[in-house]
């Protein structure tokens, strides 16, 4: 209710136009180049990832886009504005490092963080406690930060960054250090306020994160972007591997099979060829196979992001289904 | 409310609180507490040691009505000049033979406090010590003497006529005034200061800066803390005055009445007073905010405070320089400098009627801490956050060519 009223006194926005757009961003650190020339467009209401290894300039890039700091150069338009502060109270933001002020109460450290963003302190309050009532935290609302555990306290920041309902979220590695059902439950969130039109973007290095939550992604790999579009398209980049078992060892139907195919005992597999699978089947068929088992699957963003990035980039960003909740 | 003050007040609401609901603040408030009770303790013994220490005891072996005499000279003078500038007398029965000899015994005796005897008579007065001619128990003990064998006359009856300050004296006295408040000032300020050099410490070690520089202008935060540093101390030294409310009543009855009613009188003095204790606290504040900022750690920040602690004591130096002639260069100087401006615009209350000079100070001071604010944020985005094109210089005139040469980041 209230976005949908944000939204209508934000006015311009219209579904179709980006989020955030970043053109040819550029970061240096003294003589070290952090960001270099990234570009990205982000639609509304999309769930958008960034991924990359530790180190590739995912945090810089967002550090930049909301304005945190000031690129060296290029440009950026976060909701309709090129100054980001300028819209902060429309965005809500976790920050890779969690910092909370630990004598403050639950309910008031959320509440603070709404207020930096324009929401009165009473309605913060009020908000608070039901956020970490239906988060389960409500017995904890009028205790110190500090007795709280970690995992409580991310969820208490987290509260803090959605708490005056941002149209805009950016999550900076917001899995990390959650335990499995937490992460799940984080899903969760996102998709909830995705649903209820909030354009969201995070930064991960767990491919099966960006794979389960985000439309659309970006590939970040030493300072650059690597490649920029929907998952589909990111898996789109590979044929789908075949993985073929035949009853025969020999015949006419081994013409079919691309030189480069891999071949374990008793099976074969290899890209799919460029002609589809009919041709493949038929020409199977035809040359006397005796398929017994076929399969044709689409490869994983982690095999796409292997091609794209690079089997270094792939290697620091850890195995393929990592931390999955 | 414009947005930057909006901020701000957020900011300020959350450090206000943070400040006078800890358990620290308590112990801030009582702080003047401790070195009132060590002045008073060891004031006291000091006082003690002193008065028996700089209060020399001469002893008198002449006939008792020559003591007599001797004795009172020396009580009138001392109702004239100050008891406690006077040499106190003991009389000792003069030795019938060989004073000479009762005189270095008298010097010798342990535990008498006898600086000097005078022995002899009147009419052929000795002095033995550990004195040279010149010495003041000498002279004291000469002018006693000469006046002691003057044939006592009638008191003359001395007419006074009251005026309202000579022009000199006035000027001397306003000038102590200033001084005073200037003093006032510099002490608070200098007891504040420390706090305000490790305003951004929590938010570093929190890690909330990014929250924050990420929600509001870096100007606002610091803008915020300032002012919930300046609210707390208010607080403190409202706190102060008021518990030493018996301390007031004492000095009303000499002390602070004593002095001269300043130039601008005593409303306006106090008025400006405060503002000014305000503006030096702003100004310093924006200033150490700024230094302090660039600190990482505690650590950091004690390294800072020595050398911030003497550049405060440096422009109080300044200042000083004023107080007595505010119209001198020096003097306008100073005032001008936006630092000293406030130490030297008080004195300057005290001693000159004018009250525009000081509005347009304020204004000026004013205009400066929110120079000093803005070039601390901007620093602080630069330096602390990394934030903008990197420029040096001294490259300023190689254009950006020097793209090739950077490096990339480490994966």
């Amino acid at each position: 209710m209230l976005r949908q009223a944000q939204h209508e006194r934000i006015g311009g926005a219209s579904p179709g136009e980006f989020a955030v757009e970043a053109r040819d961003l550029v970061k240096d650190f003294g003589d070290t180049r952090a960001v270099d020339g990234v570009s990205l467009a982000v639609p509304q209401g999309a769930i958008y990832g960034l991924l990359g290894p530790n180190g590739a300039g995912k945090t810089t890039t967002l550090r930049c886009l909301l304005g945190i700091i000031d690129p060296s150069s290029g440009t950026r338009r976060v909701l309709g504005t090129d100054r980001p502060l300028d819209a902060a109270h429309d965005i809500g933001y976790l920050p890779e490092e969690r910092g909370l002020y630990p004598s403050m109460h639950a309910r008031d450290g959320i509440a603070f963080m709404g207020a930096l963003r324009g929401l009165p302190l009473a309605e913060g309050r009020r908000r608070a406690e039901t956020l970490l009532a239906a988060h389960g935290l409500g017995d904890w609302a009028k205790k110190p930060i500090r007795n709280l555990s970690k995992g409580m306290a991310q969820t208490v920041q987290l509260l803090g960054t959605l708490v005056h309902n941002p149209r805009l979220i950016v999550l900076d590695e917001p899995f990390s250090g959650l335990d499995a059902i937490n992460q799940g439950k984080l899903e969760v969130l996102i998709r909830e306020q995705a649903a209820a039109g909030a354009t969201i973007i995070f930064s991960t290095h767990v491919i099966a994160h960006a794979e389960r939550l985000c439309e659309r992604i970006a590939i970040i790999a030493e300072g650059k972007v690597a490649f920029e579009g929907s998952v589909d398209d990111a898996r789109g980049k590979l044929q789908p591997i075949v993985r073929l078992k035949t009853r025969n060892a020999d015949g006419p139907w081994r013409s079919v099979i691309p030189a480069g195919a891999e071949r374990r005992p008793g099976e074969f597999q290899f890209e799919l060829p460029k002609g589809g699978p009919e041709p493949l089947l038929k020409a199977l068929i035809d040359g006397a196979a005796g398929i017994e088992a076929l399969s044709i699957e689409r490869p994983g963003l982690h095999e796409a992001f292997v091609t794209i990035a690079g089997e270094a980039a792939a290697a620091a960003m850890g195995a393929p289904i990592e931390e999955a909740a | 409310m414009p947005e930057l003050l909006r901020a701000a007040f957020v900011i300020a609401r959350r450090d206000f609180t943070a400040t006078v609901l800890s358990r620290a603040f308590i112990f801030f408030l009582i702080a003047p507490l401790f070195p009132i009770l060590l002045g008073g303790v060891f004031g006291g013994i000091g006082a003690r040691v002193a008065e028996q220490a700089s209060k020399p005891v001469v002893a008198v072996a002449m006939a008792p009505a020559e003591f007599q005499r001797l004795s009172e000279v020396r009580n009138r003078l001392a109702r004239a000049v100050s008891e406690d500038r006077m040499i106190s007398f003991k009389y000792v029965e003069r030795a019938p033979d060989d004073w000479e000899a009762q005189a270095r015994k008298l010097l010798a005796e342990p535990g008498t406090n006898v600086r000097a005897v005078v022995y002899g008579w009147f009419g052929d007065p000795l002095i033995m010590g550990d004195l040279r001619a010149d010495d003041p128990i000498v002279r004291q003990v000469g002018l006693m003497l000469d006046e002691a064998q003057m044939p006592p006359l009638p008191s003359p009856d001395l007419k006074v006529t009251k005026v309202e300050g000579s022009t000199a004296n006035l000027s001397q006295k306003r000038a102590l005034t200033g001084q005073l408040g200037q003093m006032l000032l510099f002490f608070l300020t200098l007891l504040l200061a420390g706090m305000l050099l490790s305003q951004v410490i929590e938010e570093k070690s929190n890690k909330i800066i990014e929250v924050i520089a990420a929600a509001v202008r870096i100007d606002a935060m610091f803008l915020g803390k300032l002012f919930a540093m300046l609210c707390s101390s208010l607080l403190g030294i409202t706190v102060w005055v008021t518990a030493g409310a018996f301390a007031i009543a004492g000095l009303s009855s000499g002390g602070l009445t004593a002095l001269p009613v300043p130039a601008v009188g005593w409303p306006l003095f106090l008025a400006l007073g405060f503002i000014y204790f305000a503006m030096n606290y702003l100004l310093f504040g924006a200033v150490f905010l700024g230094i302090g900022a660039q600190a990482s750690t505690a650590r950091e920040v004690q390294t800072l405070s020595m050398p911030v602690t003497f550049a405060q004591v440096l422009i109080f130096g300044v200042a000083s320089t004023a107080v007595g002639s505010p119209g001198s260069p020096e003097a306008l100087a100073a005032a001008a400098f936006p630092l000293s401006s406030p130490l030297v615009m008080v004195a300057r209350a005290a001693e000159q009627p004018e009250v525009w000079p000081h509005l347009l100070a304020l204004a000026w001071q004013a205009l400066w801490v929110g120079l000093i604010l803005w070039a601390s944020a901007r620093l602080f985005r630069r330096s602390v956050l990394k934030s903008g094109p990197q420029r040096k210089w001294w490259k300023l005139g190689r254009g950006w060519a020097s793209q090739d040469r950077r490096r990339r980041i480490p994966d």
